[in-house]
């Protein structure tokens, strides 16, 4: 029962952390399928998040801090579109790729001068750090409900507008066939626009309910792009429920191998895994190996 | 293609700039300038080598900061480790012999055994290409761009595995490695006496290096990397093999990337985990953007400017910022490089002075 019990809470924390990834990962894939750029600032999307609603928070309600947190990310995602992508049409993946780049260094120094390089974090949404639900002997933080909770309406919300609503299903078009929407009156650098709204929202609202856990810090992005990246891999690229999933592995792995390994070597798993699915399915769990468009971007 | 002698303008240009640098510094007596230009001229052959990758192999590589700490590591633990008590063994008695392990003494008059700089350099090597080989392999079979994540991850892991590790130093990094003697009385060192002669080290690595990638890039295999670079999908349909290319490409600019640190290492005394950092990675693809990427001089030139300028402070506490800020700029508004566009600025200003015919010349030379 002991042992029961402790692999009980790896696991737990394993999904805490694994719908982190999943929110990342499907972040990278709606920027991924509308544009076909591997955005690298996602998980500075999270600290944003983070950052602005810890702000926020000590001038108004923690909700409305969390909103406004979500919708000034979400803008400064929609701002960046328009600034760069947009702007660049003609450039090449590769450099845009590169922008990504720039831009996240950019906005991890913006962060670390505008705040400061302490560890800050938002307050427990309900409870505090010692409040604990026992559930089949492991202690859980109702921190943990909150973010899987919130975690699982997004997705759900998230898949109903992508699947039956005209919106969603036009940001579907765009990404499976640019030109065919285009003709039927899809209006595509908006999609594009959107799609990095879209995904900047996701980011932050996962950046604050993972805060109190976390906590949020001006270096947090990269460690987290990367790990949403492995999950977004496992899912397959392009397909953001197999992110979610993918996330979910991700988080789990990583909970257990922190059990076994030195905490140096905390996301030599993550990477580990990235690398051994990229050896053997590039297309993901439960993707297809698919024919290559020659089309250039 | 004939060599020709304006094949080789370039590389008199720079030996005369090398020498020029170096003479007015003298003259003016700034000549501890010549110390951080050392260090930007090997921080340029990491520059020089992320170029094929960049520039000629169409893939971004955010590990080259992770391939440099692991030729600057390698070189100062193997350096620095004492392995006397392997003494007896048999092993240790061959390469004893072979030279390859030294005994000398150190601060304290100990008596320690460490391996000779050469040996070290060479397992810097070894290593180096084994580890750029595990990971190019699976990333570049693949279409797209994941050699760009697979090597921020991987670089996230040396600078997490380096900064845990007592061997490493941890956080306070290697001190104390050893001068090297290159041979020819040649010594890569800090001392300020041999500050000249290190800095035309510096100054002939690169040069060697850049005769060796131009040779390179204008071979069949620079062709095959070319048209990777501007079609992958058809350079496949001609037959080439793009993956074993773009591999080829990734470890052979991973290895100038030890290489680098190596001598880096040597010659500054030590080496630090921030060598390792996510930034220092950043900040060479800015700098191989700022150079045009594909163009071997322009990379060489801004990388030395722009490392020298920040390594003498001009930046203060917002270097990392300033070079991703050249990095987005640079390659939104001027994707070629911005010498590229100057340079075809500064072929029309002389075509309206000396006609059109200068011109094509000029074009063709390019």
């Amino acid at each position: 029962m002991e042992n029961g019990s402790l692999a009980l809470q790896y696991l737990l924390s394993g999904v805490t952390k694994g719908s982190i990834y999943a929110v990342v990962a499907i972040g990278f894939n709606l920027i991924y399928s509308a544009t076909g750029v591997l955005n690298f600032a996602q998980g500075e999307f999270v600290m944003l998040g983070g950052m602005v609603a810890v702000t926020l928070s000590h001038f108004v309600p923690l909700p409305v801090a969390i909103v406004g947190a979500v919708l000034i990310v979400a803008f400064i995602g929609c701002l960046l579109e328009i600034t760069f992508f947009r702007k660049l049409r003609r450039h090449s993946v590769l450099h845009l790729i590169i922008i990504t780049i720039g831009l996240s260094i950019v906005m991890q120094e913006a962060a670390l001068h505008i705040w400061d390089e302490k560890v800050r974090s938002l307050p427990y949404f309900t409870g505090n750090e010692v409040s604990s639900l026992k559930f089949l002997g492991a202690a859980i933080s109702p921190q943990v409900l909150w973010v899987l909770g919130t975690v699982a309406v997004t997705v759900v919300l998230l898949h109903f507008f992508l699947k039956y609503t005209l919106r969603g299903r036009a940001m579907r078009a765009c990404s499976s066939n640019p030109d065919a929407a285009m003709l039927a009156g899809i209006n595509i650098p908006n999609m594009r626009t959107l799609s990095f709204g879209l995904s900047a929202a996701l980011g932050a609202l996962a950046g604050c309910v993972i805060s109190p856990i976390t906590m949020t810090h001006y270096e947090m992005g990269a460690p987290l792009a990367i790990k949403g990246f492995a999950a977004a891999i496992l899912g397959g690229m392009g397909n953001p429920m197999g992110a979610v999933a993918g996330g979910l592995l991700v988080g789990i792995l990583e909970a257990f191998a922190v059990s076994r390994l030195p905490a140096a070597y905390n996301d030599v798993a993550a990477f580990v895994v990235l690398l051994l699915v990229l050896f053997v399915r590039p297309h993901g769990l439960f993707g297809r190996p698919g024919g290559e468009s020659v089309r250039e971007h | 293609m004939k060599p020709s002698a304006k094949q080789f303008v370039p590389f008199a240009l720079f030996a005369l700039a090398l020498v020029l640098v170096q003479s007015i510094l003298r003259a003016t007596g700034r000549e501890y300038c010549l110390t951080q230009l050392t260090m930007s001229l090997y921080y340029a052959i990491v520059v020089i080598g992320l170029c094929l990758v960049m520039g000629y192999a169409g893939q971004v590589s955010l590990g080259h900061g992770a391939f440099f700490a692991i030729g600057g590591y390698t070189s100062a633990v193997l350096t620095t480790h004492d392995f006397s008590r392997f003494n007896t063994t048999d092993w240790a008695g061959a390469l004893r012999q072979a030279h390859l392990l030294v005994a000398k003494d150190d601060l304290y008059g100990n008596q320690v055994v460490t391996a000779s700089p050469w040996a070290a350099f060479l397992a810097a090597m070894l290593a180096t290409l084994v580890i750029a080989g595990l990971i190019g392999y699976p990333a570049l079979r693949l279409k797209g761009h994941y050699l760009a994540m697979a090597t921020l991850g991987f670089g996230l892991i040396v600078y997490k595995t380096v900064l845990g590790t007592a061997l490493f130093g941890a956080a306070d990094g290697i001190n104390g490695v050893p001068e090297w003697n290159l041979g020819f009385g040649l010594t890569v060192s800090g001392r300020s006496a041999l500050r000249v002669e290190n800095y035309y080290i510096a100054g002939t690595l690169v040069m060697v290096l850049l005769v060796l990638l131009r040779n390179l890039i204008h071979s069949r295999v620079g062709r095959a990397l070319q048209a990777i670079h501007d079609r992958e999908t058809a350079a496949g349909a001609m037959g080439i093999n793009t993956a074993a290319y773009k591999l080829r490409a990734f470890v052979l600019s991973a290895l100038l990337a030890a290489m680098a640190g190596a001598f880096f290492t040597h010659y500054t005394g030590g080496i630090g985990p921030s060598e390792a950092s996510a930034f220092k990675s950043v900040r060479y693809v800015a700098l191989a953007a700022s150079g045009g990427m594909a163009s071997l001089w322009g990379v060489t030139g801004m990388s030395t400017l722009l490392n020298y300028l920040s390594l003498r402070g001009l930046f203060g506490s917002y270097d990392n910022a300033v070079f991703g800020a050249i990095l987005i700029t640079i390659v939104s508004l001027a994707p070629e490089g911005p010498l590229k566009p100057l340079g075809l600025w500064m072929q029309t200003m002389a075509g309206k002075m000396f006609g059109a015919r200068r011109v094509e010349a000029a074009m063709e030379n390019k």
